[in-house]
């Protein structure tokens, strides 16, 4: 199945996804600055769509986009004075910062242009029909096997367990 | 013209998977159309469902017996003065309808209709849904806070608690629903074993799957198929903010919680917001454990006699609503006062009449005639009907429970959402895995 | 000899891996400059999550490059390894400002005084 106006939807997501970068940090109220990472967030969604990855979509904007920005949200209600809106937005190294920033962006450029024969497509293009079954298959293991990831899966649920006690132990009034 | 016709008729993909662009615009302009037109039934709906349960009229003089209530009150919001708070900011106060809006709306995009109706069948359909419908958090949030006062503040802040807690609950109902499509059995504990077990998550592939394993989810692996859906059935009402779940916007407790410095349009498209948020996750429930859009009893009652007795079911409701229609009409006061309302209600009547006409005719003419295209419209309207009575069954059932039942003290909502529905989902999620590894 | 416009254009049309990876890129640098220039604390946590997104999306570009599913489900592991680093982050966030009454990096430099 052909994917329809691929490169102007390429183009829009990819120019969402930057523009709310750029919002994201140049926003002085943090309240906008969140709402722009939302923005963000789901056109990066829709740019793992065209990545014919349906799964990391679904699960970036459940998680992402659904749960991590409504905690970011609650945390910058909370802690949000008047007082902070009124203050200096950047700190005083800022050039250093931007210079540095840029100077990446430049390595990162010359890397792709020089690269550029390196990053051909290969290897089997999987259907994106059976994507989630796949992943699934990678995580869980099939036929009394285990999986590739099933131990990493193990561990990834251990790590949120403790990430809950240490949120919830932080964030209490007394211990 | 007549072959864009015949293009959309002859398939039977989906016009995502057909890349039929201007079907999937039509049938999204349809779904807007018929959305609006459902949420603003649901409000003469339940004003006179929630009258007649406490014995008294509802609105009676608008129209013949209320029927123009809606529109009278849509044109009311629509010219009130739009008031924002002189602290509040602006953008964001002005987005937040929008979010909660759109959070609502997308999730009909992949709400199925039929077998090839629906707009397009993604094949992450039911997480694609999850995740859209748990955006709706962040229009509350935001209203909250862009109303810089106490009351819509804490209501918001209460309202997103209640709404992401049971997201998990109906999460993990949804996935033991999911699981069930995999596993092979027949209703009561696999006699014999249907279908091929494949899992999907696309929703279109779950009635599928429904109709292939000749069973309805709801009645699968009896009490755990039940339980699952108890469990997302109670889990959606929290998560749309209604009865018995609505302290966040009950008016004697935080004076309308987070949309209450709101006025006019802004808060009409909250109520939009809501009402298609309530009939999108009443159409997941259908879609999950009641067999999407099939008859009732499509293996007991088989044969195409019976299929064409329910095929008639859509005509005959209609005429039966005109015959109500007229009953109405015959019962109104004989005075010069209600004339225009008498003459009103005839033509609504008369109305309805008609459309049943029309589509008893179709289901007759496709059994007299056997023309292509009449039976392939039969079978879509059949299947778009028992879909939507379906809906509109919960529907009801929520305005009931509105009617019914006393509101929870917001602690014991919370407890209510960890503690009860948590370990519940998950353990009907294990048990239903059990069972169907047993019998595999 | 095509015009410069042209050779502009015939790069643009079929959108190849590079194109990902240049976007992950821009979205990388974007969270590196705003960790390095923001002065309020959620909005470092806000460029950390950009940043962990940008290499999300070179996972999963790389992942269609080659063919197999090994970077999105790399892609899995990150995006819960985020959700949890946030939660916690923002909890020692705040509990430092029930104490301190600051949300600025450059006020939060002494553990205990």
């Amino acid at each position: 199945m052909t994917p329809v106006a691929t490169p102007f939807f390429f183009y829009l997501l990819s120019g969402l996804a930057i523009a709310g970068g750029l919002l994201v940090i140049t926003r002085r109220n943090a309240i906008h600055s969140a709402l722009a990472l939302i923005v963000t967030l789901l056109a990066i969604a829709g740019l793992y769509l065209m990545l014919y990855a349906p799964f990391v979509a679904g699960v970036q904007i459940i998680v992402y986009a659904g749960g991590i920005m409504v905690l970011f949200l609650f945390v910058i209600m909370l802690v949000s004075l008047e007082r902070t809106a009124k203050e200096r937005q950047f700190n005083r190294m800022w050039p250093v910062g931007l210079l540095a920033g840029c100077s990446l962006l430049a390595l990162f450029m010359s890397v792709y242009a020089k690269g550029k024969g390196l990053f051909v497509e290969r290897g089997p293009q999987l259907p994106e029909s059976e994507n989630t079954q796949q992943i699934g298959i990678m995580l869980y293991g099939e036929a009394g096997r285990m999986g590739q990831y099933t131990f990493a899966f193990e561990i990834a649920s251990l790590l949120l367990l403790v990430a809950i006690l240490g949120a919830v132990i932080m964030a209490k009034k007394r211990i | 013209m007549l072959d864009l016709l015949r293009s959309y008729l002859g398939s039977t993909l989906t016009p995502g998977q057909a890349n039929n662009q201007l079907w999937a615009l039509i049938y999204v302009l349809i779904i807007f159309a018929g959305v609006s037109v459902a949420v603003m039934t649901m409000n003469w709906v339940e004003r006179k469902a929630l009258a007649h349960f406490q014995v008294r009229l509802g609105p009676m003089r608008v129209g013949p017996h209320g029927l123009l209530q809606p529109i009278a009150d849509a044109i009311k919001l629509l010219i009130k003065e739009d008031i924002i708070p002189s602290e509040a900011d602006k953008f964001v106060f002005w987005i937040a309808p929008l979010i909660g809006l759109l959070a609502s709306f997308t999730v009909y995009t992949v709400v199925p209709f039929g077998p090839s109706q629906a707009v397009s069948d993604m094949n992450i359909g039911i997480l694609f849904m999850l995740g859209v419908s748990s955006l709706a958090v962040l229009g509350v949030v935001m209203a909250g806070w862009a109303s810089n006062s106490h009351y819509p503040l804490i209501g918001a802040l209460r309202s997103s608690a209640q709404m992401v807690s049971y997201e998990v609950a109906m999460g993990l109902a949804v996935v033991s629903a999911i699981l069930m499509t995999s596993l092979h059995g027949l209703g009561l504990y696999g006699v014999s074993k249907f279908g091929d077990g494949t899992g999907t998550l696309s929703m279109i592939g779950i009635v599928q799957a429904q109709q292939e394993q000749h069973v309805w989810f709801l009645f699968k692996f009896f009490p755990l198929g039940f339980m699952a859906f108890g469990i997302f059935a109670i889990a959606m009402i929290a998560e749309t903010n209604r009865a018995p779940f609505d302290l966040p916007e009950a008016e004697s407790e935080l004076t309308a919680g987070y949309h209450t410095e709101y006025s006019g349009l802004r808060w009409s498209l909250f109520m939009l917001a809501e009402y298609a948020a309530m009939i999108a996750v009443s159409s997941i429930a259908v879609t999950l454990w009641l067999g999407g859009w099939m008859r009732p009893f499509p293996n007991w009652l088989s044969g195409s006699a019976w299929d064409l007795v329910f095929s008639l079911f859509a005509g005959l409701t209609f005429v039966a609503l005109a015959v109500i229609a007229f009953v109405g009409v015959v019962r109104m006061p004989r005075h010069s006062y209600f004339r225009v309302q008498t003459i009103g209600l005839a033509g609504f009547g008369l109305l309805l009449a008609l459309i049943g006409i029309l589509l008893l005719g179709i289901v007759i003419g496709a059994k007299v005639s056997h023309h292509d295209i009449l039976n392939r419209t039969t079978e879509g309207m059949t299947n778009v009907y028992w879909f939507l009575f379906k809906v509109a069954v919960f529907m009801y059932l929520y305005i009931w429970y509105r009617a019914t039942w006393p509101r929870y003290r917001f602690d014991q909502l919370m407890r209510v959402g960890w503690k009860v529905m948590l370990p519940v989902s998950l353990g009907v999620l294990i048990v239903t895995a059990i069972v169907g590894v047993i019998l595999g | 000899m095509l015009s410069a416009k042209c050779q502009v254009l015939r790069l643009m049309v079929p959108v190849t891996t590079i194109h990902y990876l240049v976007v992950a890129a821009a979205l990388f640098v974007l969270g590196v400059i705003g960790v390095l220039t923001r002065r309020n604390v959620v909005i470092v946590l806000m460029s950390i999550e950009l940043i962990l997104n940008a290499v999300n999306l070179n996972l999963v570009a790389f992942s269609r490059m080659w063919g197999g599913l090994h970077g999105q489900v790399f892609s899995i592991f990150v995006v819960v390894d985020a959700a949890a680093e946030a939660a916690v982050g923002l909890g020692i966030l705040i509990a430092f400002f029930r104490n301190n009454e600051t949300i600025n990096v450059d006020e939060i430099d002494l553990l205990k005084w």
